[in-house]
This record gives C-alpha cells, sequence and structure tokens, in this order.
C-alpha cells in the first residue's frame, strides 16, 4: 500500500486522487502501524518549511520515515515534502531539515518574479532515468515555490531552468521527490506518476 | 521558460455555472467540474471559479461545487466571489481549491491579505482589483462589483497588496469589460513596472492579437478571460497556437 503521511498540512486529497488516477493504490494516514507496512511513503507539503517541520516533528512519524528508508523502501516528497528531505533551509530564519539529501533550501535571489508560480519546462539532466520514461524533454509541469534546493547536480535527473537551474526531480537510491506538483500537472503530472508506478512495483 | 498562462474564468451561481451559447448543446454543462474538465482539456493552464451568488448562506452551499471540481481537475484553479474572512479563506482551500481571490474585503480590511499570507503562503493569496479610469486619467480601484467607487488609486492599492503579502494580482478593467477592444495596456504596464509578482490581465478580450498585445506590450503573466471563451470566438487551443507562432511562450 502506498501511504500519504498525514502530518496536518492542508488538503491531500487532490495527491491521493494523483495516485489513484494511474492505479496506486493509496491511503492518507498518521498510524505507525499502517505506515510501517506501508510498500511507498509519500511525504507531501505546504506552506512553510520551519511549520511544516514542527509539524511533522510533533507528528511523531520522523523515526518510520527513516525506518522506511533504512529498509530502501520508495519515497516519494513533493514540493515542500522534497524540500524537507534536505539538510536544512533558510526560510523564516535557519530550520534543520530530515537530511536524507544532500543540500539546503535557499531563497531563489533572482530578477524574474517570485514565487516561481506556473507551469515550466523540464530539462533533462539524466534522460535515461526510469521517472523520465513516460515523458518528453521540455514538457511542462507546475511550479509553486519561493526557495530551491541549492545543491549539485549529482542527484537531480531534471530540472527547470527559471534565472537559476532549479531541481525538479531529484532521486537519491530509494528517495525520489519532485519540487513541481505532479497531480496538479495535467498529463504529464500523470505520466510522472506512471513511471513511479513501476519503480514501486 | 515559464510558461504564459490562459485562464478562463467562470461565474458559478448556486453551484452552476452560467453557461455561455457555446455550451447550449452540451447537457449539464453548468456542473462547473465539467465545464472545467473540457477547458482544461483544450489547454486551460488553470481555472477561475467566481461566485456570485447573492446571499452569504446561499454561498455556502454553492461553494460545495469546490470539491467536484478538485476531484476532476489536474490542473490549478482559483475560487473567488463573497470571500470577507480568513476562515472562508481555509473553507476553499480546504475543499480543494488552490488559490483564492479577495477583492472588495481587502479593500475593507487590508490586514486580511497580510493574515492569508501569512497563515496560507502568498501563493494562494490572489488580489483581484476592478479599476476605471477618471476623467482626470487617473486608476481609481472600485468595490461591490463595480459599483461603488473607492479613494484607492490603483497602481499604489497594487503595490501595497503585494507589499501586504498578495502572491497574485488579478486587474480588471473596467472600462475595457465587455468592450472586446483589446486590454487596458497602459494600466497593466504601470502595474507590472512595479511589482514583483504575476500579474493577470482581466477585461477587454475580443480577437486574437489583444492576448499577443497585452503580453508583449504588458509583460503580464497571465491572461484571464470569459465570454470569447464561452461564447466560442476563440478557443484556447487555437490561442496557444497563434500565441507560440508569436514567440510567445506557451504550454502547448
Amino acid at each position: 500500500m502506498n501511504v500519504i503521511l498525514d502530518y496536518d498540512v492542508g488538503n491531500l486529497d487532490s495527491v491521493k486522487r494523483g495516485f489513484e488516477r494511474v492505479g496506486i493504490k493509496s491511503v492518507i494516514s498518521k498510524d505507525p502501524i499502517i505506515i510501517q507496512a506501508a510498500t511507498a511513503l509519500i511525504l507531501p507539503g505546504v506552506g512553510a518549511f520551519n511549520e511544516a517541520m514542527k509539524s511533522l516533528r510533533q507528528s511523531g512519524l520522523i523515526p518510520y520515515i527513516f525506518e522506511h528508508i533504512k529498509q530502501n523502501k520508495p519515497l516519494l516528497g513533493i514540493c515542500l515534502g522534497m524540500q524537507l528531505l534536505y539538510e536544512a533551509s533558510e526560510e523564516n530564519g535557519y530550520t534543520e531539515g530530515l537530511g536524507l539529501l544532500k543540500g539546503t533550501i535557499k531563497p531563489l535571489n533572482i530578477r524574474l518574479k517570485v514565487p516561481h508560480m506556473g507551469w515550466n519546462q523540464l530539462i533533462f539532466q539524466k534522460p535515461d532515468h526510469t521517472l523520465l520514461k513516460y515523458i518528453q524533454e521540455h514538457d511542462y509541469v507546475y511550479f509553486v515555490h519561493a526557495y530551491y534546493a541549492a545543491t549539485n547536480l549529482d542527484d537531480v535527473i531534471a530540472y527547470a531552468d527559471y534565472e537559476t537551474k532549479i531541481p525538479a526531480i531529484v532521486a537519491k537510491g530509494p528517495i525520489y521527490a519532485t519540487q513541481f506538483h505532479p497531480e496538479k500537472s495535467a498529463a504529464v503530472g500523470l505520466k510522472i506518476l506512471q513511471a513511479f508506478k513501476e519503480v514501486i512495483s | 521558460m515559464l510558461a504564459r498562462r490562459i485562464i478562463p474564468c467562470l461565474d458559478v451561481r448556486d453551484g452552476r455555472v452560467v453557461k455561455g451559447q457555446r455550451f447550449q448543446a452540451i447537457k449539464d454543462v453548468e456542473d462547473p467540474a465539467k465545464l472545467g474538465k473540457i477547458y482544461s482539456e483544450e489547454g486551460a493552464d488553470e481555472l477561475v471559479f467566481y461566485d456570485i451568488t447573492a446571499s452569504s448562506e446561499q454561498r455556502e452551499i454553492s461553494l460545495e461545487f469546490i470539491e467536484k471540481v478538485a476531484a476532476t481537475l489536474q490542473i490549478p484553479f482559483c475560487v473567488g466571489g463573497g470571500i470577507k474572512t480568513i476562515q472562508d479563506f481555509g473553507r476553499i482551500l480546504r475543499k480543494g481549491a488552490d488559490k483564492v481571490s479577495i477583492n472588495s474585503a481587502a479593500i475593507l480590511n487590508p490586514q486580511l491579505i497580510k493574515q492569508a499570507a501569512e497563515v496560507y503562503g502568498s501563493q494562494c493569496v490572489v488580489l483581484s482589483i476592478d479599476v476605471k479610469q477618471d476623467p482626470d486619467q487617473s486608476y481609481r480601484v472600485y468595490l461591490n462589483g463595480g459599483r461603488q467607487k473607492t479613494d484607492l488609486e490603483a497602481i499604489a492599492w497594487a503595490k501595497k497588496g503585494v507589499a501586504l503579502g498578495a502572491g497574485e494580482l488579478v486587474i480588471n478593467s473596467m472600462d475595457q469589460d465587455g468592450m472586446k477592444n483589446g486590454y487596458d495596456i497602459a494600466l497593466l504596464k504601470q502595474i507590472t513596472d512595479v511589482v514583483n509578482v504575476p500579474v493577470i490581465a482581466s477585461g477587454g478580450a475580443g480577437k486574437l492579437s489583444h492576448f499577443k498585445d497585452v503580453i508583449q506590450k504588458a509583460n503580464v503573466d497571465g491572461i484571464l478571460a470569459a465570454s470569447v471563451f464561452h461564447y466560442g470566438e476563440i478557443k484556447i487551443n487555437d490561442l496557444k497556437d497563434y500565441l507560440s507562432k508569436q514567440d510567445i511562450t506557451m504550454r502547448i
């Protein structure tokens, strides 16, 4: 079972529906027993990093996330959920993250408009990666964020060009993440989730 | 490159879309989810549902359409109309909308913008501004659906709204609305020159070149239109093909 982690961060129904549309049976849960039995975990997230990290700590779910990764089972972070996987964030001060990926979340200090909001193209860094198998380079996905993962490109599968290179899809071992919202990215988003289905089955 | 967005706006009353004549033949097209899906499949990048239900009690029932829209669409959508409090924001976002647009309530209580941005994030706070030009050429802000003039000057109000936390502006030109003579480029350019958030143009679309002009001359990030889409005068995919050929970045 695919388990979407519920730690009180808004509406998760659209995330759940995204997975179900491609045939990944999913539940939204904060129950450790269900989470421990998960074949894959989804870490969603909206809002500010520090608030989300606080909610995640209070939920008591962090040890189960680490245990899941230790067993080499897949995890997918979405949007702020991706950012939480990194070592720390500079949003509203300095907050430590889960540290599962190397890098820091930094503000977009660019001349272009912030937040980076709207449809942008994916530029492939690792064109042969499984998650990209059903989409084309330059396909559009929906972004909405003001901070980004400042990291080297080692773990980056695809990025978006917005004055700077914004890591858009990352993968390292059993960990996968997207800065954009696949569940809001029309057909392209579903194709990425379709590929994720193959990763987890 | 970030694509410029094409955004159809649908009026909803008592949970049903006030439909245009293009859709007369389609059964049950007053269903916001069904019509939203048609637009999404034609290439709409985002949708705005504007609730025009008269009383606030009825609106509570009317807004039940949001859940169905969220269950059907895989593109972002915004809900506006009659939002007064931070609780209204919460209710609408919990039903699955991605953004909430406010207009009169923000004029009467500018702190609502700040409060909403702090609680839910700037990205979901859209400030919609109704603007009409005075005889002395200054741009004035109107409230209550354009029925009541305020002391606010439009460009100053746009700047203030962004400073308070609005993550996007929708600028409705009342002078151009329904005229089909093109968008108010002078007004929009003054606003895009001074704010660093996305600006969406509204009011005045009549033909394809109007969309091109407002993007190229006023540098707006998105374009909102209602009647040209509802009456089938312009199809979204044709519009996007046309703009794309003019070297404007479109999600095709």
